[in-house]
């Protein structure tokens, strides 16, 4: 059987699906261009600390400039930014768009951490099974919304904390294309620099600019006798710097404290460091 | 996504868009020429496809509202949101008892979207009170089957 084809066929496409979604990434576009710096915090390995790394760069990064400071906590299923944070409340919706809520230090932040009962899973309405099939669709849809209803307002920057792995990074790519760059953050062991190593190669083929790595858990202090050591055999940080041609941003000691990261000399030079490569 | 009436070589016209309530969805479109009617439906799962888009099938006759989608699809606390969409479009038009209860029965996550889509409609056809009578007239000319 021989017949024309769509773009064959010249009458109104009545769904317009392609236009649909074109409005919807117009519209993170508009959101985020009141938005100075937008960058994004990443690593291929889980448990490296980016929500620590991004939590801490946002309250130095409050104290030290004059503009709002957001942060989106993209690691939808595992969300920590609201604990880091601070932050608390139900999530005001109006005509315009929805308001973030504000943290410690005025930090703005939009958080699936805002949306679910203490200690609950993330849990989407629809059939149970195959999940599979558009689960992925419908949370990169949720980030859109993040991106782009959230009125962010005039920040400064906004910090997006994605989860661990590299399709988040290609995934933010295509939502936000004009990004001002990424930071990988790594542990220094081998395993880890493997990881981030694919995921920063993700992010370089999606044109986004590497400003460089953050080796978190470089040390420890030992509560014994007090000596400062190392946590783990590598150097990461160092090696991924090189191999990228990037600063190795920061070297951070492991924090044992829980509840929220508190101001370091290690944190604030790495907040130094961003600001003086935005400037 | 179009549709071909093969036999006429022409292309079909979006008719309707039903919304069951059973998590899927059905198309139907008109052939211009020789008025054959088909209908796609979509299973559930197909259903959960498109509408993880945020998208609607048939176009939109309304912008989306704010959080549309996470709205409609993360099953979180009940009282994760604070709605002043709705509260703006109550203060617009009156709702009778038997539309008020109608609306009661929509899921109270999307009922300040819903309540505002009529709202709007209302505003907007000079309408001061919604009724049974009114909501099924936008239903069908807005295509919010199941709302």
């Amino acid at each position: 059987m021989s017949h024309r084809t769509y773009h064959e066929l010249t009458g109104e496409d009545r769904s317009a699906l392609a236009s649909q979604v074109a409005e919807q990434r117009q519209k993170v576009v508009e959101r985020l261009s009141s938005v100075k710096n937008t960058i994004a915090v990443m690593s291929g390995k889980g448990g490296v600390g980016k929500s620590y790394v991004t939590a801490g760069l946002s309250l130095e990064l409050a104290r030290k400039l004059s503009g709002s400071i957001g942060v989106l906590d993209a690691d939808l299923n595992s969300p920590t930014a609201v604990g880091m944070l601070g932050a608390s409340g139900r999530v005001r919706i109006t005509e315009d768009g929805v308001e973030p809520v504000a943290g410690r230090d005025g930090v703005l932040v939009m958080s699936s951490g805002l949306l679910l009962d203490d200690g609950q899973p993330l849990r989407w309405r629809g059939p149970n099974s195959e999940q599979f099939v558009w689960r992925g669709t419908l949370e990169t849809g949720t980030l859109r919304e993040f991106l782009g209803d959230v009125k962010w307002g005039s920040l400064e920057t906004l910090l997006i904390d994605l989860p661990p792995g590299s399709g988040s990074i290609a995934d933010l790519a295509n939502l936000v294309p004009d990004l001002t760059g990424a930071l990988a953050v790594t542990i220094p062991s081998a395993e880890s620099e493997h990881s981030v190593e694919r995921t920063v190669r993700v992010a370089i083929e999606h044109g986004i600019r590497l400003l460089g790595i953050v080796e978190n858990m470089s040390s420890y202090l030992c509560s014994s006798c007090g000596e400062m050591g190392p946590l783990f055999d590598g150097s990461a940080g160092r090696r991924l710097a090189d191999k990228f041609g990037v600063p190795l941003l920061a070297r951070l000691p492991f924090q044992t404290k829980q509840d929220g990261p508190e101001p370091t000399p290690e944190v604030a030079g790495l907040a130094d460091a961003i600001v003086e490569m935005l400037q | 996504m179009k549709f071909l009436c093969v036999d006429c070589d022409e292309q079909m016209v979006f008719e309707d868009r039903t919304v069951p309530g059973d998590g899927t969805f059905a198309a139907s479109f008109e052939c211009p020429q020789c008025h054959r009617r088909i209908a796609m439906l979509a299973n559930p799962m197909e259903s959960q496809l498109v509408n993880s888009l945020g998208v609607k099938i048939g176009g939109r006759t309304l912008g989306p509202e704010p959080f549309e989608l996470t709205r409609e699809s993360v099953a979180g606390r009940e009282d994760a949101f604070e709605d002043e969409v709705g509260d703006v479009a109550t203060r617009r038009v009156t709702w009778s008892s038997e539309s008020h209860a109608r609306l009661e029965r929509v899921p109270k996550f999307v009922r300040g979207m819903v309540k505002k889509i009529y709202s709007d409609y209302a505003t907007e056809k000079g309408i001061s009170e919604i009724t049974p009578a009114v909501m099924d007239t936008a239903r069908s000319e807005l295509g919010l089957e199941g709302m």
